[in-house]
This record gives C-alpha cells, sequence and structure tokens, in this order.
C-alpha cells in the first residue's frame, strides 16, 4: 500500500476552490497539472494570488518556487486583480499596421491607465494580446469578452466612457 | 465499430440532409461568431419555425472570406450570401429570389474561390464542427478504419513519405522521415503531439481549421499514433482559442463514444487517447522542446537539440510532435492515395498550403492554395489586390521568424525553398500585405519588439541580443541613431542568429535583416534625414512640425 498523501485543506469557505481541487483530481493531483490547475484558478477567482499559489503547490507537491515561475512566465496569467470592466487591444501584426498603436494610445487616455494597468478606482483593466487571430476584423479589440472588429479610436473612446461609473 | 457501422452512420447522417429542400449553413467560426452569426443563426430558426419553410438551418465552419461576414451558404442553390444580419433572415428564408437576396449574393465565380486548391479545408464551411456523423458522413474516420484493420504501421509511413509531405508549422521538415524516426525509437510509451500553440501574430489557420474541422486533426492524430506506436496523444492549443479548445474537447469526446479513442480501438490491439492542453500565451511554447516543458507544467523554455524529441522528449519518451495542419492533411493523404497529394504543389514542396491573409489587401480571409503559386496571384487575383488605390509594398510570412518581400519578387512561386531564399520562411502561413502606408524599420521594430518580451530568457544572445537591436531600432525610428548604429545592428543580427538556442532567437533577426536587404534606403532617411516617408515614425512627425 502506498502511504496515504496528506492533502491540504481548501483555504476557505469559498465554493470555488472545490472547482479548483476538482481539476487536479482530474489529473490525479499529478505534477503535470499546475498550468491546467492554474487556468482553473484564474477562470474562477479572475487572478492568482499568493494563498492560491500555496494551495495549489502545495496540492500537487511541486515548489512554491516552481508555481510562482510558471504564474510569471506565463502572460495568461494575471497576479493582480482585474477590473470591473476590461479592454483588450489586439496587437497582432494585421492590427498594428492597421493602426492599433493609435487605440492604445486612444485607451490610455480615455482611461488614464498604461497597458496592463486598472484604473484606482478598479472600474476598468487595459490590456495588450499578441494576437487574437481576429485579423479579418483589424484592427480588433475586446470589449468584456466581447470581440468588436474594425474599430475607430472615436468609437472606441465613445464606449469606454460609457464604462465610467455615474 | 465495423465499416458497415460507420456506412450506417454516414448514410443516416446524408439521409438526414435530404429530409428538407433547402438548406442555410451559418458560419459559426471565430470570424463571422464577432460578427453575431450566432444571433443570426437563431433568427433564420426562428423564422423557418415561424413560416414552417421547408428548410434547415445549419452552423458549420468557416468558409474562409471572412472580411465580408457573416456569411450564409444557400443550397441546393449553391448560393453564398455575405454580410447577412438578423434583419435578413425572413427575406433569405422566404423569397431567396428576392431582391435583397440578390443584393446578398457573392458570386462563387471569383477568383477567391475559383484559384483555390481545398485539401485541409474540404469540409471546412460544409459540417457542423460539433456533430461527428456529419464528418462520417464526408467518408472520413472510413481511412482510420481501413488502415487499422489491413495496413502495418510501416505501410502507412511509407505512404506518409511517398506523399511527399513537409511538416506545416514552417520549417518543412519531411513528415513521414520524421514518423519513421519515433517508430523506430524504442521506449516504453510514445507520444504524440499535436502543436496548435499558434503564437505567430496575424495568423489564424490553425484556429479555423481546430474550429470548423476538429475531428480530421483527430483523425490525423490517431493515425499517427498507430503508425508510430504510441498510446497517448496530446493537444496543446492557446489559452486565447476558448472556441477551438471547446470543439476539440467535444471531438475528443464524440469519438471516444464512437470508439475512435480509447482502449481497442475498433476491435483491434491498438489503444490510444488524447487530453487537450492549454497554453499560457507564451509564443517560445511554439518551440517543440519548450511546448514539451510546457506540457509537463514547467515553464515552456527550450532545451538543446540534440537529443530530439523523436529520441527523447515528453517524459524523456519518444514523441512525434507535428502542427495542426500536418495532421489535417493526413486523412485526406491515406483516402485518396499518395500520389494524388504528390501531383499537387512544386518539385520539392508538395500538396497545399492555408494561409491568413490578412492586412491591406481587399479579400481579407482564409485560402488554401497549391505550393508553387505566385505570390502575385495569391495577393492580387485571391486577395483582389490592395484597396483604397494605394501601392503594395511588401509581403510579410512567417511573422516574427519571417521577413518582408517587396514588389519584385512577387512573380516567385509560393514554395519552402524559394521563400527561404528571398531571405523570409514559409512559416505557418500568416501572409500580411502591406501598402506604402507601412513604414519597413517601424516593421521590424514591431517585430523585434515582439521577440524581446516573448525570449524566454535561458540563453544570453536572445535575452541581450534581442533589446538590444530593440534599442537600436527605437533609436533609428526616433531619429537620434547614427550610420555606426545601424553597422551594430547588423553585426547583432548576425550574432544572435547563429548563437541563440532555440528557433525563436535563431529567426528573431529575419524581419530586420530582409528589411535591410530590401528597404535599406528607409533605414538610411530615418538617419541621414530624420525622415519617415510613411510618417509612421517620430522623427517624421517632427519634421512635419517643422516644416
Amino acid at each position: 500500500m502506498p502511504p496515504t498523501v496528506k492533502r491540504p485543506p481548501l483555504p476557505n469557505e469559498d465554493k470555488r476552490w472545490k472547482i479548483v481541487n476538482g481539476t487536479m483530481r482530474k489529473h490525479g493531483f499529478s505534477r503535470d497539472a499546475l498550468i491546467e490547475t492554474l487556468h482553473t484558478v484564474q477562470e474562477s477567482f479572475g487572478y492568482l494570488d499568493k494563498p492560491a499559489l500555496k494551495f495549489v503547490a502545495d496540492s500537487l507537491r511541486v515548489p512554491l518556487s516552481q508555481a510562482f515561475g510558471v504564474a510569471t512566465f506565463y502572460h495568461f496569467f494575471t497576479m493582480k486583480p482585474p477590473g470591473a470592466h476590461t479592454c483588450l487591444i489586439c496587437m497582432g501584426t494585421a492590427c498594428y499596421i492597421k493602426g492599433a498603436g493609435l487605440l492604445l494610445n486612444e485607451a490610455e487616455t480615455a482611461l488614464g491607465v498604461k497597458a496592463g494597468e486598472t484604473t484606482p478606482d478598479r472600474n476598468a483593466s487595459l490590456i495588450t494580446a499578441r494576437c487574437i487571430g481576429s485579423c479579418s476584423l483589424a484592427p480588433a479589440v475586446v470589449l468584456d469578452g466581447e470581440t468588436v472588429g474594425n474599430v475607430e479610436t472615436s468609437g472606441l473612446r465613445k464606449k469606454l466612457e460609457g464604462w465610467q461609473p455615474s | 465499430m465495423t465499416i458497415e457501422e460507420l456506412e450506417q452512420i454516414a448514410e443516416d447522417a446524408r439521409a438526414k440532409r435530404q429530409e428538407t429542400a433547402r438548406e442555410l449553413k451559418v458560419c459559426m467560426a471565430a470570424g463571422c461568431l464577432s460578427l453575431h452569426s450566432d444571433t443570426l443563426k437563431t433568427a433564420l430558426d426562428e423564422e423557418v419555425k415561424r413560416s414552417g419553410a421547408n428548410c434547415r438551418v445549419r452552423g458549420v465552419g468557416c468558409m474562409g472570406l471572412c472580411s465580408l461576414g457573416p456569411l450564409v451558404q444557400a443550397d441546393p442553390e449553391d448560393a453564398l450570401y455575405h454580410n447577412v444580419t438578423s434583419e435578413h433572415a425572413a427575406e433569405l428564408v422566404a423569397h431567396p429570389e428576392g431582391a435583397v437576396a440578390k443584393e446578398l449574393v457573392c458570386s462563387r465565380e471569383q477568383a477567391f474561390f475559383q484559384r483555390q486548391t481545398n485539401v485541409v479545408l474540404e469540409n471546412s464551411g460544409k459540417i457542423d464542427p460539433e456533430k461527428i456523423e456529419e464528418y462520417i458522413a464526408e467518408d472520413e474516420y472510413a481511412a482510420l478504419l481501413h488502415l487499422l484493420t489491413e495496413k502495418s504501421p510501416n505501410e502507412i509511413i511509407q505512404d506518409v513519405s511517398k506523399s511527399g509531405l513537409r511538416g506545416r508549422g514552417g520549417a518543412g521538415y519531411p513528415t513521414g522521415l520524421k514518423w519513421g524516426t519515433v517508430a523506430k525509437t524504442v521506449g516504453a510509451t510514445k507520444y504524440v503531439i499535436c502543436n496548435a500553440d499558434e503564437g505567430d501574430p496575424g495568423a489564424f489557420m490553425d484556429r479555423s481549421v481546430l474550429e470548423s474541422d476538429p475531428h480530421r486533426v483527430l483523425e490525423g492524430m490517431i493515425i499517427a499514433g498507430y503508425a508510430v506506436g504510441a498510446s497517448r496523444g496530446y493537444i496543446y492549443v492557446r489559452a486565447e482559442y476558448p472556441l477551438a479548445v471547446k470543439r476539440f474537447s467535444l471531438a475528443i469526446r464524440e469519438a471516444r463514444k464512437q470508439g475512435f479513442l480509447g482502449n481497442q480501438i475498433c476491435n483491434t490491439k491498438f489503444s490510444f487517447d488524447v487530453e487537450v492542453r492549454i497554453g499560457g500565451g507564451a509564443f517560445v511554447c511554439g518551440e517543440e522542446t519548450a511546448l514539451i516543458a510546457s506540457i509537463e507544467g514547467r515553464r515552456g523554455m527550450p532545451r538543446p537539440r540534440p537529443p530530439y524529441p523523436a529520441q527523447s522528449g515528453l517524459w524523456d519518451m519518444p514523441t512525434l510532435i507535428n502542427n495542426v495542419e500536418t495532421f489535417a492533411c493526413i486523412p485526406t493523404i491515406l483516402r485518396r492515395r499518395a500520389d494524388w497529394f504528390a501531383a499537387i504543389g512544386t518539385k520539392k514542396s508538395k500538396g497545399t498550403k492555408v494561409f491568413a491573409l490578412t492586412g491591406k489587401v481587399l479579400n481579407v480571409g482564409l485560402i488554401e492554395v497549391p505550393m508553387g503559386m505566385t505570390l502575385r496571384q495569391i495577393i492580387f487575383e485571391i486577395g483582389g489586390g490592395i484597396p483604397e488605390g494605394r501601392r503594395f509594398k511588401a509581403v510579410q510570412t512567417g511573422g516574427p521568424s519571417g521577413g518582408c518581400i517587396p514588389e519584385q519578387f512577387l512573380d516567385q512561386p509560393v514554395d519552402y525553398e524559394s521563400l527561404r531564399e528571398l531571405g523570409s520562411i514559409m512559416g505557418s502561413g500568416g501572409m500580411i500585405v502591406m501598402d506604402d502606408s507601412a513604414c519597413m524599420v517601424n516593421v521590424a521594430r514591431y517585430f523585434m519588439e515582439f521577440c524581446m518580451s516573448e525570449s524566454c530568457g535561458k540563453c544570453i544572445p536572445c535575452r541581450s541580443g534581442t533589446a538590444q537591436m530593440y534599442e537600436l531600432l527605437s533609436r533609428i525610428t526616433d531619429g537620434t541613431a547614427t550610420l555606426q548604429d545601424l553597422e551594430l545592428l547588423e553585426e547583432l543580427c548576425d550574432m544572435v542568429s547563429s548563437t541563440s538556442l532555440c528557433g525563436l532567437g535563431q529567426s528573431a533577426p529575419n524581419p530586420v535583416v530582409s528589411t535591410l536587404r530590401y528597404f535599406r534606403e528607409e533605414y538610411i532617411e530615418h538617419i541621414e534625414q530624420k525622415f519617415c516617408r510613411a510618417g509612421v515614425c517620430e522623427c517624421g512627425k517632427q519634421r512635419e512640425v517643422l516644416a
């Protein structure tokens, strides 16, 4: 009989931890499930924080350093909680030569933050993507999960201003 | 599953298509979906229900002409409608001959459709990617069944070699040779990996194939597993492609249900299963050893080769890694025979290639052409030329690892060798057309910024070299560089490409080298006259203000 492995308890009552645990169980708590599990954490909580990394690392028996290394290596993972709204600007080649840089400038002015930042009131996050694969709609942006194509600076500004809390 | 059972499924699916007099196919791939083709499909469905028309509405994969989406194909009259919205639903269902419908018709006779040869995309836009029986109805999975019962793994590898198929990920390594190496290597377990980490900006071929015809890729992987003696497969898909992940996962579940995956597939001794792994948005993971590290749950950092993954790959076991499009070619090659495939294309590059044609070109979309077609035919006939009366300047292939090809080489045939001679590469198939509003130095800087931030940081030439080259290019674009900087840049290009560990670093200077080769005068203008002829760079803007 192999010795039974003691797994850490769920960090708190939050039901989302059960979903995270479910992903790890699906992979038999194997170490190579690290990235898959972090995807689930980010999907459930919106971002990765230290307690989450520690819980996942302990459960899968990987060093915390490796979990932290993976979380910071891949662009898809974020360690900061996102704002209520997100504006993602595609910086792929097709979008770039059709003026994605201008869109980014416009969004930065409209929201008052730089790419990768969230407004101080946590209302909106501005992020850029390498390429979202919607090149036929270039330049494309993703506003709160919805892809919008052939965007013009004025249209983008209007959308972003509509996010202002009244 | 037996041949008879498979034929029965195909029969039933075909009979179901005959049940209604008319059929409307709505594109449900990412391009059209972003233009709300899902609401359009619901509207059509409701209209059919309301009017009681003898018509069926189906969601299908990508039809190619993404810039005119959402697209709807009506059969049996074989009419393609473009820019369709929910408001057109009633007209399309009730009056296919009416004025509204006529206005929306998009000619099938145009070069965009006529000049293409569809192998990988043959089912794309015809079948519902979420239903396995639709794929079977096109006589697919039959190849797999025949192979498993009638052919030895060795015969399959010989067929693949004979077809002349080369890796569609960009490097063009002969697929049959790779399969042969994995098959010959001894290992307790062997793995098959499908590389769907399409990180090139400006490329969406793999995404479209996975969204439009996932079973084709899966069948290719199963056949590969049988041929090389693998028992497990992984597909590594970008996290940025949720729809592709969803459809491929569904395809795996359906294939398992039908007995194409799992233990003792179709009552043979062969067992094989496939799992989806989602990437984390790192470009370097397209490199095979980095991809393996990522599947193992680690940071995606490459390691020196040899040993090649074919000898020691995933968990140090023999591993076959091919690109999505390579696997997608396999079922057709084996069903229609190797010599049929080998008859398409040029002497050294066989078959067809899928390209994502984007940028400053009229018809933006997904195309598949025989190898050897010229760039001019692709851009000006299929692509319809440059919009807004502007002038063609260059076409970029191969993403951050490729180069820019200028006008004087437009009549070169597109194949692995000729593109390499021109200083670019085939790459995975992104083809970005640029007009005279693009500044080539700025484009080079854009790609260098990309490589700099995507460098994994393991080896110094790539980690520091890309950063230094980016700084030098920035100096040129903002008008503070000297001719010595240009000299240093060229020296760095040579150093980084010859000393970097993996493909990312080795090819990172390509965009700079190729633009220097063909557009050197633009670099000189930026440096000596502080002038950007396209008006993109800061130095150009300053000049405008002064004037």
